[in-house]
């Protein structure tokens, strides 16, 4: 059978468009983010810390949290908790209805298409208006993000232009990219101008100080969450660091990983609401913190260094995979290496199992992240979870769903044969003795490769006639 | 329901006793947690920051206590704006408020946006503001709005002008959080680190300035 993954994966290997753009963006990004540490050993140290300030975090995760909801709480911010994005999606609907709001304009979050907010809002007749200027390109377009750091990396300039000029037929064509970009900002700044409730997601959330960071370059994330009278902010519950000290490498090894820059034009740190005598800032902020089993995964020590990752999108940008099937052939929310990491596990191994096996385990993702997730282990253990029998003994979600009769017969029989020197010898010279008969056609395999050929001998043939006798 | 969720994850969360990969790493050393720090001098400092800033197009003006209201008038001439909107009752707003004639039509923000919120949005060409301090290492300001200098006025009009004194610029952000106590003061309800104007490169990779915040940034070194 033919799963949606493998037909959408075919589709989008067959644009060479799509696929140009894709190396154009990430080979850059790749040059980039290495011009951005010279020193090697500098870049291991940084790495091991920042995966210390996370792993530290972690491992005080129920504790922190409690920390932090009190402290935001002493600082006038509304917590509120969520086990599913349905629920995320209520709370954020009811704060919606409390102040009349019919529409929401939008920093960049990723939690934010994780809950599906967008279509469960527009279901109701609410706008949900995207302002970060690549969520909004792909948004014209009714388009999820290919990229959790560069939304519309999928489209060149031209195709942007044409999307422009089919949207907004009054304003001329072109396609210079300052004024495509000012057409935007006229576009949005009437927005921000008359919305009530913005709503962004959240870097790091910082348990000492109460405070909620966001990392950005454009203002998005700075006119969302301060030019509305409500700011609502979702995330998931892992973003949490402990003090802020923790706060300046983290940042530094994210924007450095993720686009190559020193920092970002914007960091935005809020530690409350509007206090009386302020002339400006939202009245209310409410933080939603989204479960959506991340608990689970805590549970298992292994798996749990998934939660580690900062969402730099290093992993992603440096995937060989990715570059050439591209974001949307994911069918998620998070897609590259992380993605199949982390979606298995949320939605299940029967749902996104898959994409545990997409992938050379070449090892490029966990060589980059900044946190040192072992993200090709990970990947391995995923896909064991998928055919383990002993079910019982792992919490991840679908384990043993991916198991087939054929394939387990296979193995079995492989195990069986192997740890019987007699059957495996005989089978083995069998095979070599006959090898003009054995089959070219292996599947998918040899769709675009020739089978491959036995050897003239056997290895054990070979080192017996090398005079080794003892084997 | 918020509530009921709230137990859930904790108690889910607290099922699990922290197991050794939990820990191994749990004791980062937190002298060396702002990464490298540098021994750089005010001048080394002063190169490295404005090198910085102007690689994101910002642009930098080296003054003194003496001449930094002829600079910042300068740049209001050179370009061309109709108004500035610049507090009245800091010390450096008190100093333009001073000789409002060599400056365009001073605005000030004295009432809740709300009530101007238009005006602001499409009526104001550049802000002035005073700087928390700044970062040499990435050409960075610290940017800690308040009463007298609200959130908008370093993202909403398209030219920001802000002042940075260069006793107030340390090497790293960690260095800044640390010098300036900013745990033990408590953080105000907005702090921002602004580095270069507004920009994106969501269209194929290609720098483009003023999104949604300031197009330009003009930062008066003293
Ligand atoms: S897994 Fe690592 S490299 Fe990938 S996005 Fe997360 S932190 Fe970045």
């Amino acid at each position: 059978m033919t799963s949606t993954f493998r037909t959408t994966v075919r589709t989008n290997l067959a644009k060479p468009e799509v696929r140009a753009n894709f190396y154009r963006a990430m080979d850059g990004l790749m040059t980039r983010r290495l011009d951005q540490f010279p020193d090697k050993a500098e870049l291991e140290r940084l790495r091991t810390q920042s995966m210390a300030i996370r792993a530290n975090a972690l491992s005080k995760l129920p504790e922190l949290l409690e920390t932090l909801e009190a402290n935001l709480t002493r600082n006038g911010i509304q917590v509120h908790w969520a086990e599913t994005t349905d629920q995320a999606n209520q709370i954020v609907l009811s704060i919606l209805q409390k102040h009349n709001a019919k529409s929401i304009i939008k920093g960049k979050s990723m939690v934010s298409e994780e809950m599906g907010l967008n279509h469960f809002l527009e279901a109701l007749g609410i706008e949900a208006l995207e302002s970060d200027l690549g969520e909004f390109i792909i948004q014209l377009d009714h388009e999820a993000p290919s990229h959790i750091i560069m939304p519309a990396i999928h489209k060149n300039r031209i195709q942007i232009a044409k999307l422009f000029h089919e949207k907004f037929p009054d304003i001329p064509y072109t396609e210079d990219v300052d004024e495509l970009t000012q057409m935007a900002r006229r576009i949005l700044r009437d927005k921000f101008y008359a919305t009530t409730v913005g709503l962004s997601g959240v870097n790091f959330m910082v348990a000492e100080t109460g405070t909620l960071c966001l990392v950005e370059n454009e203002g998005n994330g700075r006119m969302s969450t301060t030019a509305p009278s409500v700011h609502i902010a979702v995330t998931g519950i892992e973003k949490v660091v402990e003090s802020l000290s923790d706060v300046p490498p983290l940042l530094s090894i994210l924007t450095r990983s993720a686009t190559g820059q020193p920092i970002t034009t914007y960091f935005n740190m809020i530690s409350g609401p509007r206090k009386p005598g302020e002339k400006d800032g939202p009245e209310e902020v409410h933080l939603v913190l989204l479960d959506n089993g991340r608990s689970n995964i805590y549970s298992d020590p292994e798996l749990l260094a998934t939660l580690r990752c900062i969402r730099c999108g290093a992993c992603i940008n440096h995937c060989p995979v990715y570059v050439r099937i591209g974001g949307h052939s994911y069918g998620t929310v998070y897609p590259g290496p992380i993605g199949s990491i982390l979606e298995p596990q949320k939605a299940g191994l029967d749902v996104h199992g898959e994409l545990a096996q997409a992938s050379t385990l070449c090892g490029a993702c966990s060589e980059v992240c900044p946190v040192r997730i072992p993200i090709p282990s990970i990947l391995n253990r995923l896909r064991y979870d998928g055919v383990r029998r002993d079910t019982a003994n792992t919490n991840t979600v679908g384990s043993g769903k991916r198991r087939t009769l054929s394939e387990a017969a296979t193995w079995k029989t492989w195990a069986w044969a192997a740890t019987h020197p007699t059957i495996y010898h005989a089978g083995s010279s069998l095979a070599t003795h006959f090898k003009g008969m054995l089959p070219t056609n292996l599947g998918a395999w040899t769709t675009v490769r020739s089978a491959p050929k036995l050897a003239e001998s056997t290895l054990h043939q070979q080192v017996k006639n090398l005079g080794v006798d003892h084997e | 329901m918020s509530n009921t969720a709230r137990a859930n994850i904790l108690a889910r969360l607290k099922e699990t006793p922290p197991q050794p990969s939990h820990t191994s790493y749990s004791s980062p050393d937190k002298g060396r947690l702002g990464g490298v720090s540098y021994d750089w001098d005010t001048a080394e400092r002063v190169r490295r920051f404005t090198e910085r800033m102007v690689a994101v197009r910002a642009e930098v003006h080296h003054a003194t206590a003496e001449t930094w209201l002829d600079v910042v008038s300068q740049v209001c001439a050179a370009k061309g704006l109709n108004n500035l909107l610049v507090s009245p009752e800091t010390v450096l707003g008190k100093q333009i408020h001073a000789q409002a004639d060599r400056f365009p039509t001073l605005k000030t923000y004295d009432q809740p946006i709300e009530s101007w919120k238009q005006e602001m949005f499409y009526g104001i060409d550049a802000a002035f503001t005073g700087t928390y301090g700044g970062i040499a290492e990435t050409g960075t300001l610290i940017v800690m709005p308040s009463v007298d200098e609200p959130r908008l006025m370093s993202l909403v009009p398209p030219v920001h002008i802000a002042l940075l004194e260069v006793n107030k610029l340390y090497t790293t952000f960690a260095e800044a959080v640390q010098a300036q106590g900013w745990v033990q003061m408590g953080m105000p309800t907005n702090a921002l680190l602004i580095s270069g104007p507004s920009k994106s490169a969501d269209i194929e990779q290609t720098l483009a300035y003023g999104v949604h915040g300031p197009k330009e940034l003009v930062v008066v070194l003293v």
